[in-house]
């Protein structure tokens, strides 16, 4: 393999990340510099430094693909995903900036304790609840009542859009886009018999009435799911008392 | 993978630290809309606070009432009361925007259309509001 430097493609491009040390409870900035590809995503300078320049830099990755959902970050002020967003695509003559995403406690580096955004998942009840006799068959579904609920079934619970959400950062009580979204593919699911009960717990004071419509969450979605949609559509639910 | 190619601290700087704490979320058009219609909001909460003390002179003495008015004809008051209008305008059709992002089924889709129909929408009121309000003070400051 040619060496770096005699690559015209390869650039130096300079990764600051903002770093948590748990045992002393400080933040700081760590600035390198990397050989790196246009086409590189920024999970590959991450395991860069990683492997070959600081052993210590601690970040979560899973299938690097996209799917897993594990690597949501700030990626020059904005979320997303380090194994989607190309180096190309981001002006690698300026340095990347890279951080945890806010609103939950940094464990280390850009590891976050995802546990109250998974909890404000599990109460919306994000599960099928169908009540009378079990079908002999499947569950038959039209092409069109499968289509209504489709966008909010993509979801990879990243957390990128919940951590985006001005709401939810002075207010990290609020349910968030995420578990919106995971509430909105069953409330709007035909085969589902608890749409009333998940609207009443979305109705609470930490609900969807939190909502400012900032759009940063539809912006945020690596999946591209329409979120601020998804929100307003759960809106009009609770007003109509239609699903 | 190509990560073999960068010799180990290649030209690292690990450990330099800056003061910056951390950076400013990049949202786009929604989250922008959004911080204008905070500070518009409350600044148009600040102007009715002055504006209930004032008014309520009327009932205390309508000469205190009068020279508290008269307090306020001068150029600079009526700068900050076309940014007044300038705040009101923005909020009142921001409002209706998002009103239209709750309500109707296709304003989420379209929220940056609405919103730069909000602001041609202002600059349109503002541009023609601009003469009838400031008159008095363009008299004043060019005497013409």
């Amino acid at each position: 393999m040619p060496a770096a430097t005699s690559d015209p493609e390869f650039m130096t491009i300079t990764v600051q990340v903002k770093r948590y040390d748990p045992d002393t409870e400080t933040h700081r900035w760590d600035e390198w510099q990397v050989q790196a590809l246009p086409t590189w995503r920024i999970l590959d300078a991450l395991h860069e430094i990683k492997w070959e320049q600081d052993g210590t830099l601690t970040f979560r990755r899973s299938c690097a693909h996209g799917v897993c959902g594990s690597d949501a970050m700030r990626i020059n002020g904005r979320n997303r995903l380090a194994c989607k967003s190309l180096v190309k695509d981001l002006n690698p003559a300026k340095p990347i900036t890279v951080e945890p995403i806010q609103g939950l406690p940094v464990i280390k580096d850009l590891v976050v304790d995802m546990d109250p955004f998974l909890q404000a998942y599990r109460d919306v009840k994000p599960f099928l609840i169908a009540h009378g006799n079990e079908p002999t068959k499947e569950r038959l579904q039209s092409q069109k009542d499968r289509d209504r609920f489709d966008d909010t079934t993509k979801c990879i619970l990243c957390a990128a859009c919940t951590t985006s959400c001005p709401v939810f950062w002075t207010d990290g009580q609020y349910f968030g886009p995420a578990a919106i979204v995971n509430a909105h593919r069953f409330i709007f699911d035909s085969r589902d018999d608890a749409a009333e009960e998940r609207l009443e717990i979305l109705n609470e004071r930490e609900g969807v009435w939190r909502c400012r419509t900032t759009f940063n969450c539809t912006e945020a979605c690596p999946r591209g799911i329409q979120i601020t949609q998804a929100i307003a559509e759960v809106k009009r639910a609770l007003i109509t008392r239609r699903v | 993978m190509a990560t073999t190619t960068s010799g180990a601290g290649a030209g690292s700087r690990a450990g330099k630290r800056s003061g910056k704490k951390g950076t400013l979320y990049r949202g786009r058009e929604g989250m922008w809309s959004w911080v204008a219609h905070r500070i518009t909001g409350v600044l148009i909460f600040f102007f009715l606070f002055a504006h209930v003390l004032d008014a309520s002179l009327l009932r205390v003495s309508q000469s205190d009432y009068n020279s508290v008015i008269d307090t306020y004809k001068n150029p600079i008051t009526n700068f900050l009361e076309y940014g007044l209008t300038a705040a009101i305008v923005f909020h009142a059709f921001n409002g209706l925007r998002i009103i239209a992002v709750d309500f109707w089924a296709k304003g989420a889709r379209n929220q940056k259309k609405l919103l730069w129909w909000v602001v041609g929408v202002w600059v349109v009121l503002m541009a023609g509001m601009f003469y009838p309000i400031l008159a008095h003070s363009l008299h004043r400051i060019f005497g013409y």
